[in-house]
Parts: structure tokens; sequence; C-alpha cells
């Protein structure tokens, strides 16, 4: 039983588009989580409880990304009333898949699939967080890794500014001795632009990265384009294969 | 009958998966409106999966989901092997159950656990509880995570797995790998049991109005499985199709209130999916222990009761359970990690059992393999109808409660059919023509 005078940090958790998977990876932390729940104040996770706490909050968990008007309003607020404000998964850093949406024709994707496109209000892009407000901290991935995140909380409880990766996935096969395979078996990989923090989970299972963590710090994707190319993949695929979970964040380093 | 006005109004739903509200209006003694209104932005899936390659839906509609990427797995592969003929069997099938296995138990437990069992102790969350039930809770914990490890041995993560391809796996575990899992699932069974036990112990509210035995459930059913990875579709009332014939069934409206869409049976067949469903119709592919069990806490061979649908919830865990180890037990790694599925023009048809019910998939793809249509109705547009009826049947006899309580079971009405709102959100192609809000009257 709790019986300190509550002076715990208060916990935010937000959604906006997503798939609720990066916030489920809290729920995940099996061994952790009543841990976690002991040492901050969960005060707004609408997914795990129905007990609200007015803000402001000392950490506020974001995941998803801006499609409505409605949200790039709340968004505003939310960073209005929190002291750190952590964007969790590739919808919240990168836009996530629905940013499929940017560039398309907003009206055709809508008719495609609407009786009533004048019951929807949609914004006609996908954006990230940090397009509409400060962003203290990005958690990558689609999911996030769940050891990352609590890596991150348990930093943040300690005052102290947690360490990111910024090198790609190659270096985590390298560190997981697994054999390379683009190399060793010709597969499309994105391990050498996409950033690390998942250990080579794909390559662990002879699968090419796809680039669920989204690009690293000055990727060189020419050279994996050309490489890819090499290998006999079609521009068309290299295409789809850039754009999936992190499209936009990808097209956003290809064309600045 | 109370004469009276009501307004209830819940701006977020808590407990559940993804964004929703609910609406509920009562004029002089009649309810003249409930909505469950679903909110989430919506996320066009099927909008921009025109254009990709086949073997692409496999991991982009993982996304839709969270909480069942197994389920969109599965049903996105089932329906380009059936395009294609390609049947996946032996080892292969198997390791896919478990797998799948694997998502049963993470959700199932989640669920009652964490978003359920609160309702009936009248607690704010499953760490609320975990405060009471320090001991209950911890294997309670355990047991959620070894669903959770079975999808990171098979998988390769627990939220949108990677290992999971067309025609089988990228890579396919060892004898030993999967051996490893046996002792946790050997002390997830025993919490399994005990969760059930624990959770027949709660009071369960009736809806007198409800259509009870005249419900009609749909779900998958198999020559000797409970069901899971295929099947036929199958009512209680009578419904036999395979799975195109039913999707030609569905008719879906699109109402204002909702960017799911609902789902009805025919023109008006109001139906419903989820472990009642699955539990009434396919009774008889349980295993004797998990009968056993049902019949000592009360649970028989037909139940109606959406309250109830936790002790089925608990009773489907333990037989996922009892399946991951048979499926262990019997496993032998396949000479090659999958078999080849090749491209074939036409329509794909996929279906399978989520934890909250019946997932089916449509695919349209060119001879090069580039799909060229695509169609996704979850579980939860099916239920969609069912939840907003039993709120009205609920509501209407049970006036007498004040507005607080009246609203807490209304929230826990939603909350029986664990409805996962990030995956009711999607855009569906119309081809015929819908009503409008006044069809889901």
């Amino acid at each position: 039983m709790s019986t300190h005078a509550d002076d715990r940090p208060t916990l935010a958790v937000w959604k906006f588009a997503s798939c609720d998977g990066c916030q489920l990876s809290l729920l995940d932390c099996e061994d952790e989580l009543l841990a976690v729940a002991d040492r901050v104040r969960i005060a707004y996770f609408p997914e795990a409880t129905s007990a609200m706490v007015e803000g402001p909050y000392d950490v506020s968990l974001v995941e998803g990304s801006i499609t409505t008007a409605h949200d790039r309003e709340r968004i505003l607020d939310i960073r209005r009333r929190s002291g750190l404000l952590v964007t969790l998964g590739a919808c919240a850093t990168a836009g996530g898949i629905q940013a499929l949406r940017n560039g398309a024709d907003l009206a055709e994707f809508t008719s495609i699939v609407y009786a009533h496109p004048e019951y929807i209000d949609t914004l006609a892009t996908s954006t990230p967080i940090a397009d509409h407000v400060t962003v203290d901290l990005e958690l990558r991935g689609c999911p996030i890794d769940r050891r990352q995140l609590l890596g991150v909380l348990a930093a943040l409880l300690d005052r102290h500014v947690p360490r990111m990766p910024t090198t790609s996935v190659c270096t985590e096969c390298k560190s997981r001795s697994l054999s390379c395979v683009l190399v060793a078996r010709a597969t499309p990989c994105l391990g050498p632009i996409t950033q690390a923090g998942c250990g080579a989970l794909c390559p662990s299972f002879h699968r090419g990265c796809y680039g669920c963590f989204g690009p690293m710090e000055q990727p060189n994707v020419p050279a994996l384009r050309r490489r890819l190319g090499d290998l006999g993949v079609d521009a068309a695929a290299v295409d789809r294969l850039l754009a999936t979970f992190n499209v936009e964040a990808f097209a956003r380093v290809e064309s600045p | 009958m109370t004469q009276r006005d009501v307004g209830l109004h819940v701006p977020t739903l808590t407990r559940v998966e993804g964004e929703g509200a609910m609406h509920v209006v009562v004029h002089e003694g009649e309810v003249t409106d409930v909505r469950l209104e679903i909110y989430e932005p919506p996320r066009m899936f099927e909008a921009f999966l025109r254009g990709r390659s086949y073997d692409e839906p496999i991991d982009i509609t993982a996304r839709v989901c969270g909480i069942c990427p197994v389920a969109y797995q599965m049903s996105a592969t089932n329906a380009m092997e059936q395009l294609a003929g390609t049947r996946v069997d032996g080892a292969l099938r198997d390791l896919r159950r478990l797998l799948y296995c694997g998502e049963w138990i993470e959700s199932h437990v989640l669920h009652i656990a964490f978003l359920h069992a609160p309702d009936f102790l009248g607690v704010e969350s499953g760490i609320a509880i975990a405060r009471r039930h320090p001991e209950l809770m911890t294997e309670v914990l355990h047991l959620k995570k070894t669903g959770n490890r079975i999808m990171e041995v098979v998988g390769g993560r627990p939220i949108h797995p990677v290992n999971v391809r067309l025609g089988g796996f990228y890579r396919t575990p060892s004898r030993s790998e999967l051996d490893d899992l046996l002792p946790d699932l050997d002390r997830a069974h025993a919490a399994a049991v005990g969760l059930v036990r624990w959770t027949a112990g709660f009071e369960f509210p009736e809806i007198p109005d409800r259509l009870g035995e005249h419900t009609e459930f749909v779900s998958l059913r198999h020559p000797d499985e409970y069901p899971l990875t295929d099947g036929r579709v199958v009512s209680n009332r009578g419904l036999d199709l395979d799975i195109a014939g039913f999707a030609e069934r569905i008719h879906e409206l699109h109402v204002e209130h909702s960017t799911a869409l609902h789902a009805v049976l025919d023109a008006d067949r109001r139906y419903q999916v989820g472990p009642l469903a699955r539990w009434t119709n396919n009774h008889d592919r349980l295993t004797d222990s998990v009968r056993d069990l049902a019949a000592e806490v009360g649970v028989g061979a037909v139940e109606t009761n959406p309250f109830r649908s936790i002790l089925v919830r608990g009773l489907e865990t333990v037989w996922a359970i009892e399946e991951s180890r048979r499926l262990i037990g019997g496993y032998r790694p396949p000479p090659a990690p999958f078999v080849e599925v090749p491209p074939v023009a036409g329509t794909g048809h996929g279906a399978t059992e989520a934890p909250r019910g019946l997932l089916y998939h449509r695919y349209e793809v060119d001879d090069s393999g580039i799909v060229l249509d695509a169609v996704i109705v979850p579980p939860t547009s099916q239920n969609q109808i069912a939840i907003e009826a039993d709120l009205r049947d609920f509501v209407r006899s049970h006036l007498d409660l004040d507005d607080r309580e009246l609203g807490r079971r209304c929230e826990q009405i939603i909350r029986n059919y664990d409805p996962c709102i990030s995956c009711a959100t999607h855009f569906l192609q119309f081809d015929i023509e819908r009503g409008g809000a006044a069809g889901v009257r």
C-alpha cells in the first residue's frame, strides 16, 4: 500500500491516429508494470484506467499522428499541460503508415471507402507530432521496443538524459554476430539506413530489415538504392520498401 | 417504469482499445437515442493497400491493431493463399496456430484482468486490483507474459510480429526453443484456471429484453478443432457458408456518428461475433478439461449473457494454453520455413478468429501480384449493432438506477464485447447502396 504523500511524478498517455500498439507496450512490461506504477502516478491513461487526474503532467507519452483539425488543436493543449513530452513510435515520430495519404488525392481515398464522405473530418496529411509542437524525446519503432521505453522512464525518474542510439541496424547485427542478410542471402534490407533500437530483430529471423525504426542520422539512401538495384530489385519495389511505416521520414530524407 | 429523463454522455471511453464515446438519451422514460460513437481518426488502410504487392498486406494490415496483429496477418495470408490455391499444412500450420494461441492468451488476459474485471469490482484499473490481490495478479501477469513469450519465440515480437510471411515463416524455431516454453505454460495453465474460478465469483447483471437464445452467433467452425485459423462460417441459426459466400451476405452501413461501419447479414439480420459465438457454435470442439471447468463454474453449452463473456474468455485462455502444449509436444521442424505462394490474378478471401471475433479480408490481385482492391471487416464493426441494442435494452429496464450507476453499467456493456475501436475504424469500399443513419435503428 502506498502511504507516501503523493509527490510521485505524474504520467499521462495520449493517443492520436495509431493502432494502440505502442501504449500497449507499457502494459506488456509484465515484470516491471507494478514497479513503474509505484514510482509514477498514472494520471491519464484511458486504455488502462478509468481514473483521470487533471494536469499538468510531468511526463506525457504521445502515441499516434496528427490527421484531424481537432487533433491539431488537442496536441497544442497537451503540450501546454506537459512537462516533458515524449513521442512513442512511428506514427508519432513520422506520421505512420497512414502518411501514405500524403501526396495522394484525399477525395479519391475517401470516395474509395466511404458511403458518406461528408460525415468524415480528416486532414489531407498525416504528420508527426514534432511538426506541431516541441518534442523533448522521440522513441522510434513500429512498435517501440519496450526495453527502450523502460530505459527512458527509468532515466527520466533518475533525472538524467536517456541515451538514444543514432547508428544503423547494421551495428546491431555486428554486435550480435548475425551474418549479413543482404551480403550472404541477397535479401533486400533497409538495415544500413535504419536507426538501431530493435536489436536487429528481422535479420535474426533471416529477414531483411523493413525500416520500422525510421532513418538513422544522415543515411546514405542513394547508395542503398544502387545496391538493391544490383540485387535485381526493381525501382518500384524499392519505392514500396521505403514507403511503409516511416514513409514520411524516408521521403523527407530523400527530398529535404 | 420511471418516467424520467436521462442524458448520459461519456466523452472518453476508458479501458477499451482506441477512442470512442457513449451517448444515451432517455426522454420521459423512453430511450430515444443510443450511440456508441467512434471518433478514432480514420486511417484508410483499404485505400493505400491498392497498388501494394500481394505479400505486403501481412505487415501493413497488422498495423490496424496493436492488440490483435496476428489476426490481421493470418487473415491476410489466408486470403492470398486461398487465391493461389496453396495449402499450408503440417508443422507450418501448427506454428501459425501456436502464434495465434499466444495472441489469444495475451489479448484475453489483458481484457479479463485489466479492462473488464475492474467493472465487476468497482475499481479503476487492473493496477488497483493488483494492490488488493497481489498474489493473484502476479500469476495473471505471468500468464499474460507467457502469451507474449509464445509470440516472441514464433513471431519475433508480441506487437507486429516480423516472422510471418506468405506460405509460412522466414525462420522456423528449433524444438528446444519451443520446449523452453513448456514450464511457463504449465504455470500459466494453473493461473488461467484460477482466473476462471475467481471471475466466476463475480455478480453478473442480466439484460432482460435481450434476444437471449434467439441471438444470431456467427463464428468459424472446423471439422475437428476449436476455430482459430480456418473453417466454414456458421451460426446457431442455420448459417453455413464458405468464407467467400459469407462475405456476399454482409452489408455495411455507414452512419454519421461513427468512423466504423455497422455490419448486418442480408438486409437487416443482426448478428454478433466473438467468444460467446465461438463457444456456442463449437462447444463440442473443446477439450474435456475445458468443458469440465466450464461445468464447474456454471457455463453451459450455450452462453448468451454478454456480461458473462469474461468467463468464456477465461475458458478460451485455458483452451489456448492446452492447445499450445499439444502443438509444441507434436512439433517437428518442417523441411523448409515456407512454401511458395505465386501471384495469381483474381479475388482471395480469408477469415480467422481474432480474440474479439471473426475477422474477414478480401483482396483482388492482378497477375503480377499487385493489389487492386482490399476489403477488411473487423469484429468490432460486426458487433456495433449488438452493442447499441444491449445498451438500449439495458437502459430501458434499469431506469431505477441513478445516472452514475447507469452510466457505469453502460460502459461495462460496451466492454463486454472487448471492442477494438482501432480495428473498427477504417474505410470499407462500398459496392452496394448503403443505408444512412436510419438504417441501424
